[in-house]
């Protein structure tokens, strides 16, 4: 339709109905399309990242927080989520006190803390993470521990998973106290509005 | 690029030669935060990875630009990557 016609067909409205009558169904519609647009709006995702660590070797872990705090440093809002092995990268200590046999097994064949994870490649009973950090050290490769720290200073948000934490039997005082709690759906909630999601 | 490097005003240089990648992306937002609006950062990398991150930060963020970026021979023989960042935001 042409706008001639558009604003003849408008005119000849409003001079049969009157003003209101022609505005009131206009005004609905215009409420109408920005409830869509408002509802479309927030479904778009955000300048979010989000990730999933469910590994607990050392190079894996290494490689998912620097792209943590890669992210953080371009404006990005991270999360991480540890599950399973990967809740190792957040151990400070281990505690063997209270513990079920099985628990208290898990906890001695798992790393005490950061500095006893394994690599996932050529470990050899962990002489193979030994020469990593060594490698890392001599190329001035910055530490997963002072990765881990930065990361934390720049606002990464830090998830343990309280199933795996629970089945692992890691007790919480065990873990970073910056560390958060959440399940399945804390998660979910934030990869659903993140354009990046990773499964490390 | 098309901006002259020799003509760019920069208000604070950021030495972060010998740092490996995340590092001098880290280092230059932490840095570029203590700047006002309109102020221009320099960063000296060693990092050959540097060049395309920095291009990749000023894509994705929403607060600085990428002037310029060039690259040095330094004393040592070692080629220096300079970026050019300015706050925008």
């Amino acid at each position: 339709m042409s706008t001639a016609t558009m604003e003849l067909d408008a005119r000849s409205a409003v001079a049969a109905n009157g003003v209101n009558d022609v505005a009131q169904p206009l005004l609905q519609r215009i409420a109408a399309l920005e409830a869509r647009l408002e509802e479309m709006e927030s479904r778009i995702p955000k300048d979010k990242v989000t990730m999933v660590v469910f590994s607990g070797d050392l190079d894996r872990v290494l490689a998912a927080f620097i792209i943590a705090s890669g992210a953080a440093a371009m404006g990005q809002e991270v999360s991480m989520f540890f599950t399973f092995w990967g809740l190792n990268a957040l151990r400070k200590q281990r505690k063997l006190q209270g513990k079920k046999l099985t628990e208290k097994m898990m906890a001695l064949m798992s790393p005490a803390d950061t500095k006893h994870m394994g690599v996932s490649k050529l470990n050899f009973f962990g002489a193979g993470a030994v020469m990593l950090r060594q490698m890392m050290k001599e190329k001035n490769v910055t530490s997963v521990e002072e990765l881990i720290d930065l990361c934390a200073e720049l606002g990464v948000k830090m998830v343990s998973c309280e199933m795996s934490r629970d089945v692992m039997g890691i007790d919480p005082s065990e873990l970073r106290p910056d560390v958060e709690t959440g399940g399945v759906a804390a998660y979910l909630a934030d990869a659903l509005e993140s354009r990046v999601t990773l499964f490390i | 690029m098309t901006i002259d490097v020799a003509t760019i005003q920069v208000h604070q240089e950021l030495d972060v030669r010998g740092l490996n990648c995340p590092m001098p992306l880290v280092k230059a937002r932490q840095a570029i935060l203590k700047l006002d609006v309109g102020q221009v950062l320099k960063v000296i990398s060693t990092d050959r990875g540097s060049v395309k991150d920095f291009q990749g930060w000023a894509k994705a963020a929403n607060n600085v630009a990428l002037l310029a970026q060039s690259e040095e021979a330094a004393p040592d023989g070692k080629t220096l990557y300079l970026h050019y960042v300015q706050r925008t935001k």
